[in-house]
């Protein structure tokens, strides 16, 4: 599978553990993912304001890009566009969403884009999750050559990945989809009653307080429930869950810290990919201590 | 060239408008422009700053090379008819028939102070000398007022990014006009953010040139101390005829 593919700007930068680890699990898998030419920034946060079309006109620019790769014969026929960071997909999706039904705004934002080939409205904005569930849970399971053993993980979900609920890739109330990827890798799944909320976001400039408060929650229930690590495939979260760490055990001193894996590492991991895939040393709490324990990395590795 | 003309007559006839000594009855071609509002009508085939010279304009700003490279005579036009506002280099664009012209001399636009030995190669260097970069839309505005046909958007993508390397790639031929900050609605310094991305490259992107540093140090060594000396004694026909037969080397 040939498919375009969206990095967004924190993966070239903070989270580049994300994308290395994905491009190499994808690899894997037998995915490529083509990074689309010349993208610009998803534009950050979905304008919700009727009246702002302003702030779809970059999510727009990149849906072009996509049919553009299809004209060049870059891919063939795939008007799919795969995202790993949640926030460049909810962004995308929900402006993909809004021009498609309705056309009026589409037109504007055409007739704005002078420069541009018209989009066309036929561009899906998906997440690699979605990709991986398609191709069936057992059949990842079966590219497993370092199953996560009794590795106890807590999928960790967020905001963008479910709401609202026409963008969202699995129930907003009950997701499953983490749990189901990481019980194919062979991790025990621990469910964490906070797995949907919110983690502040991008209150983390203004009131970082509010985000610490918010992260011990999350986090201290994950522990409570037996969890030994989280997940998220979200480089905001990741930023206000793991960075964070070190104002919530300032404030919280029986807080114990926990490692944040993105989705991606713990199946480079898993599919035993090496440690220059799995880039666990971007990461801010250290997870390489409890994969040894576990047996899951050689030691002095 | 007159080898008997000073210096400051070679520059003043190169200042000369290129209609002078023509008679105007001899002009067969003309079109009608609006300079600040008021209408002229001039030779067919100038050049925005020419036709202005024309009509009666002297340039004492907003004028420098005349020959595209300076970025000192950027102009903003409207045709008739048309809702584009447009933007050109006076040097650099022929008048045309219906265009309503103002000269824009100056780009007031804020520039970061940095030492770049001091600073970190990574994006946030860029965001926090330019936290402005940020507040980009992608609406393509700046690349569209380009006069250098630059993807200025593009760059200011890259840096947003980090990508020192797209960002001077980019923006190398930028002539620094800033004609895309005057019309950016996120009010972003694109041409700024682009030097200091070109220097931060240059400091900590790019390969260090090894015959430069080998040619430094036997330099540093002495090697060419006698040639030096040579030369610095050497009277100035010694020194043109030299510079006439010397042995160019390869672009």
């Amino acid at each position: 599978m040939k498919i375009p593919y969206y990095p967004g700007c924190s993966l070239k930068t903070t989270a580049r553990n994300l994308e290395v680890s994905a491009l190499a699990s994808a690899s894997t898998l037998g995915i490529e993912m083509v990074e689309i030419p010349r993208w610009n920034c998803c534009g950050t946060v979905f304008s919700l304001t009727s009246d702002d079309l302003m702030h779809h006109v970059a999510p727009v620019r990149n849906l072009v890009r996509v049919q553009e790769m299809n004209r060049q014969g870059i891919v063939d026929n795939e008007y799919r566009l795969l995202t790993l960071c949640s926030m460049c997909f909810n962004t995308m999706k929900g402006s993909a969403l809004r021009v498609a039904d309705n056309p009026d705004d589409l037109d504007k934002i055409n007739n704005f884009m002078d420069r541009e080939e018209d989009y066309e409205g036929n561009v899906e904005v998906v997440h690699l999750m979605e990709i991986l569930r398609e191709m069936g849970f057992d059949k990842i399971g079966e590219a497993v050559t370092n199953p996560l053993g009794d590795l106890k993980i807590a999928p960790y979900y967020g905001c963008m990945l479910l709401r609202p609920k026409e963008i969202g890739i699995d129930d907003p109330e009950d997701p499953t989809i983490g749990a189901d990827l990481f019980r194919a890798l062979g991790a025990e799944i621990v469910d964490n009653p906070y797995k949907k909320v919110c983690c502040g976001a991008y209150h983390t400039v203004a009131d970082k307080n509010l985000v610490i408060d918010l992260a011990y929650s999350i986090l201290s229930q994950a522990d409570k429930a037996g969890a030994e690590a989280i997940t998220t495939s979200c480089p905001l979260c990741a930023f206000n869950l793991d960075a964070r760490q070190k104002e919530i055990a300032e404030k919280y001193p029986e807080f114990k810290t926990m490692p944040v894996f993105y989705f991606t590492q713990l199946m480079a991991l898993a599919f035993g990919l090496g440690e220059d895939k799995c880039m666990f040393e971007g990461n801010y709490v250290d997870p390489r201590p409890l994969l040894r324990a576990k047996a899951l990395l050689k030691e002095g590795s | 060239m007159n080898e008997e003309k000073s210096i400051m007559d070679i520059i003043a006839d190169a200042n000369k408008a290129v209609t002078t000594g023509i008679d105007s009855a001899d002009i067969e071609h003309w079109v009608n422009i609006y300079i600040m509002g008021r209408g002229y009508k001039v030779p067919a085939g100038l050049t925005i700053m020419q036709a202005m010279e024309y009509a009666g304009y002297k340039f004492i700003t907003a004028a420098g090379c005349r020959a595209g490279f300076c970025g000192a005579c950027a102009t903003v036009y409207r045709k008739e008819g048309s809702y584009q506002l447009k933007t050109a280099m006076a040097c650099q664009t022929r008048v045309e028939d219906g265009m309503y012209l103002v000269q824009i001399p100056f780009a007031p636009a804020q520039e970061a102070f940095y030492d770049i030995s001091k600073e970190s190669y990574n994006a946030a260097m860029l965001l926090k000398h330019y936290p402005e970069v940020a507040r980009c839309v992608a609406c393509n505005t700046c690349t569209k007022a380009c006069p250098q046909d630059l993807e200025v958007m593009d760059y200011i993508q890259a840096a947003l990014r980090g990508d020192f390397e797209a960002v001077a790639e980019l923006s190398f031929d930028c002539i620094m006009c800033g004609l895309c900050a005057i019309r950016c609605p996120a009010e972003i310094t694109q041409f700024n953010v682009a030097q200091l991305a070109r220097r931060m490259y240059g400091r900590y992107g790019m390969k260090e040139p090894e015959h430069i540093t080998k040619r430094l140090a036997e330099m540093e060594k002495g090697n060419y101390d006698d040639d030096f000396k040579k030369l610095l004694a050497a009277d100035i026909e010694e020194l043109k005829k030299r510079y006439a037969d010397r042995k160019r080397e390869a672009d």
